[in-house]
């Protein structure tokens, strides 16, 4: 039973990290209809720039502040500079771009970081059960996903995104600047992201360390469907359960695979994800 | 290099595909009168000739090369008729790349007196299978989710090895020794050579029968799927059918392509088929062009020579081995990212474009 339990908070904090690169694919996907499989990358660039200034000041925090920051510089000028002039031409193309960008990333971090590990920190003490930097994982994703809703629903900037994102000729027309928004979209996400990366880093870093959790964090996107924010965390905290039960009773090689079994058999009862809406549509 | 082998594949998905050009100009029609498969195995024999030629004028280094180009010209060449035909996004064909070499490295232990053909149609046979699986599950999902999906079977997949250690060999792999040249043919080609004429005699058997299919109606059924699902399914086309068909041949297509790679190189170790050789696979599909056959030949020797010009390149500036280990990747993604900012339709789309213009008009 106390194996259970334990599993079960482990599943809670490990899920918050997917749950947090679960909202910021999210977020890109219902502003551009895009999945940003340089997400993983951009959160890289967080991480290691983390690394570096806690390295140099010796504060976790400051470093936290950092991978923050680079977190929503990269998104905002991947969008501006990277994807936009792509995603005018061809959908695949910008897909494919994301993933060019996330070979580069990882390539760039290898030359400058190296290919080996490094220890990195966790924000509090991880000792125990339901450890304190658990509970700091729970707090913040949760935060951010109040913070979310809140800046969509009651904030001028929040209604601008989602008028650009739902009709873009008519934002443009009542004044929405719509490339603007959509670079505030990615920077606001790729913030996320790097929070995510700083939750799911730690004990160690290196260029692959974000890999399976990106694939967690899609999987989770996309049973929560890839269209809902909320979907994005409740699909995360179910991920990194389902995760922790079948590591501790089944073995961690099977995860993955079983995420896969998870996926299909959800989107086959489902196929827009678990809290999707069904779409009427007019003939 | 190859060019004839290619040359089928685009007379066959031309048209359909992209609008380039002109395909009907009089050299056109008049080989339009051979029966397709027929059409596609004589320019196959070609390529062949060709690659043969290529092969006993160079050394055994380049014969490794043009092997690694043809086994993974293969294997985009399967992704391009699930991607470009059938329009459904896969990001997971490095798994059936693996399940191909662990069948070949798994046949050579245990059914040793087996010929290499029969391995071969072994490796088609259990990849084929394994797409119907794969397919049938997915068959449903779309776009994003399709994509999700695949991606996670190629992290996933990999896994297995550790978890049934023995029998696969855990992070090790396995390593096979491969017969060379048989003994009468010795003098005229090494090890190395013989072993890319068999990839090379397989490659372009399964071109011909890929763009056999492109050209058919199963090609067009695709198309038609990729175009408009419910149109398609307005005019008859079987929607889900022709979607698991088109997984399940670039499946076969993919695991034959990786059964060749186990073949040459001797080995199958779950860290050759990473997310990155699965991604590297489609990028490098839609770097080539999406729209043909001939793009999967661009991005095969892509894949093969920037990878080896940018580690000579690295060695040479003595840049130290944290660059020297990246700096093919990161090359790689570079002018992945170029290609498509500035030609939308990857390479073999450019020169269309440039062959068009070089055109005289008058043929138009």
């Amino acid at each position: 039973m106390t194996h259970f339990i334990n599993l079960t908070l482990n599943g809670l904090a490990t899920g918050a990290a997917y749950a947090a690169l679960a909202l910021s694919l999210v977020i890109i996907y219902q502003a551009t209809r895009l999945v940003n499989f340089a997400q993983p990358a951009l959160a890289l660039v967080a991480v290691y720039t983390a690394y570096t200034v806690t390295g140099i000041t010796g504060s976790y925090w400051l470093g936290f502040a950092a991978a923050l920051t680079a977190g929503l510089v990269a998104g905002a000028a991947v969008e501006r500079f990277v994807i936009r002039p792509i995603a005018r031409v061809s959908q695949l193309n910008a897909i494919i771009v994301t993933l060019g960008l996330l070979l580069v990333v990882q390539g760039l971090v290898g030359m400058v970081w190296g290919n080996e590990q490094h220890g990195f920190r966790y924000a509090f003490s991880y000792v125990g059960r339901f450890a304190p930097s658990s509970v700091f994982a729970l707090v913040s994703v949760g935060a951010v996903a109040l913070l979310l809703f809140a800046l969509y629903r009651f904030t001028p900037l929040g209604l601008r995104m989602r008028a650009a994102a739902f009709h873009p000729e008519a934002a443009r027309l009542s004044g929405v600047r719509v490339g603007l928004m959509l670079t505030a979209g990615w920077a606001i996400a790729s913030c996320i992201g790097a929070l995510a990366g700083m939750l799911a880093g730690p004990p160690f870093i290196s260029p692959n360390v974000f890999d399976v959790v990106f694939v967690y964090g899609i999987t989770a996107a996309v049973i929560g469907g890839l269209d809902n924010p909320f979907g994005a965390v409740v699909g995360g905290l179910l991920i990194g359960l389902g995760m922790s039960y079948v590591s501790g009773y089944a073995g961690p090689e099977l995860a993955t695979l079983t995420a896969l079994a998870i996926v299909v058999v959800v989107l086959s009862v489902r196929p827009d994800g678990i809290l999707s809406r069904p779409t009427a549509r007019k003939v | 290099m190859s060019s004839p082998t290619g040359k089928s594949a685009e007379r066959a998905t031309g048209p359909g595909a992209h609008a380039a050009g002109s395909p009907d100009t009089p050299r056109g029609r008049s080989r339009r009168t051979l029966p397709s498969p027929l059409r596609h195995l004589l320019f196959a024999a070609l390529g062949l000739a060709a690659v043969t030629g290529l092969l006993l004028v160079t050394g055994d280094l380049t014969a490794l090369r043009l092997a690694a180009v043809g086994y993974t010209m293969l294997a985009v060449a399967g992704l391009q008729l699930l991607v470009g035909g059938s329009g459904q996004v896969s990001l997971g064909h490095g798994a059936f790349m693996m399940i191909g070499a662990y069948t070949m490295t798994l046949l050579v232990l245990h059914q040793p007196m087996l010929p290499i053909a029969a391995n071969l149609l072994i490796i088609v046979a259990v990849s084929a299978v394994a797409g119907i699986a794969v397919g049938a599950a997915t068959a449903r999902l779309h776009g994003p989710y399709l994509a999700g999906a695949t991606l996670i079977l190629a992290v996933g997949l990999p896994g297995l090895t550790h978890r049934y250690h023995e029998f696969l060999g855990g992070s090790n792999g396995l390593n096979i020794r491969t017969a060379g040249a048989p003994p009468f043919l010795q003098g005229v080609f090494t090890d190395s050579e013989w072993k890319a004429l068999v990839v090379w005699t397989t490659v372009v058997i399964g071109l011909a029968v890929l763009a056999t299919i492109s050209s058919g109606r199963l090609g067009r059924r695709m198309r038609s799927l990729r175009d408009d699902e419910t149109a398609a399914a307005m005019a008859g086309v079987p929607v889900g059918k022709t979607k698991v068909v088109a997984f399940v041949i670039a499946s076969a297509a993919g695991g034959l392509g990786g059964g060749l790679q186990a073949y040459v190189l001797g080995t199958a170790t779950p860290s050759s088929f990473t997310l990155v050789l699965s991604l590297t696979l489609l990028a490098a599909l839609v770097f080539g062009g999406i729209g043909s056959l001939w793009g999967a030949l661009w991005a095969a020797v892509t894949v093969v020579y920037l990878q080896i010009w940018a580690t000579d390149l690295a060695r040479s500036l003595e840049l130290g081995r944290n660059v020297e280990n990246n700096l093919p990747v990161v090359f790689f993604g570079i002018v992945l990212i170029l290609v498509l900012r500035f030609w939308p339709l990857g390479l073999h789309g450019a020169l269309t474009r440039l062959g068009a213009r070089l055109r005289p008009p008058t043929t138009r």
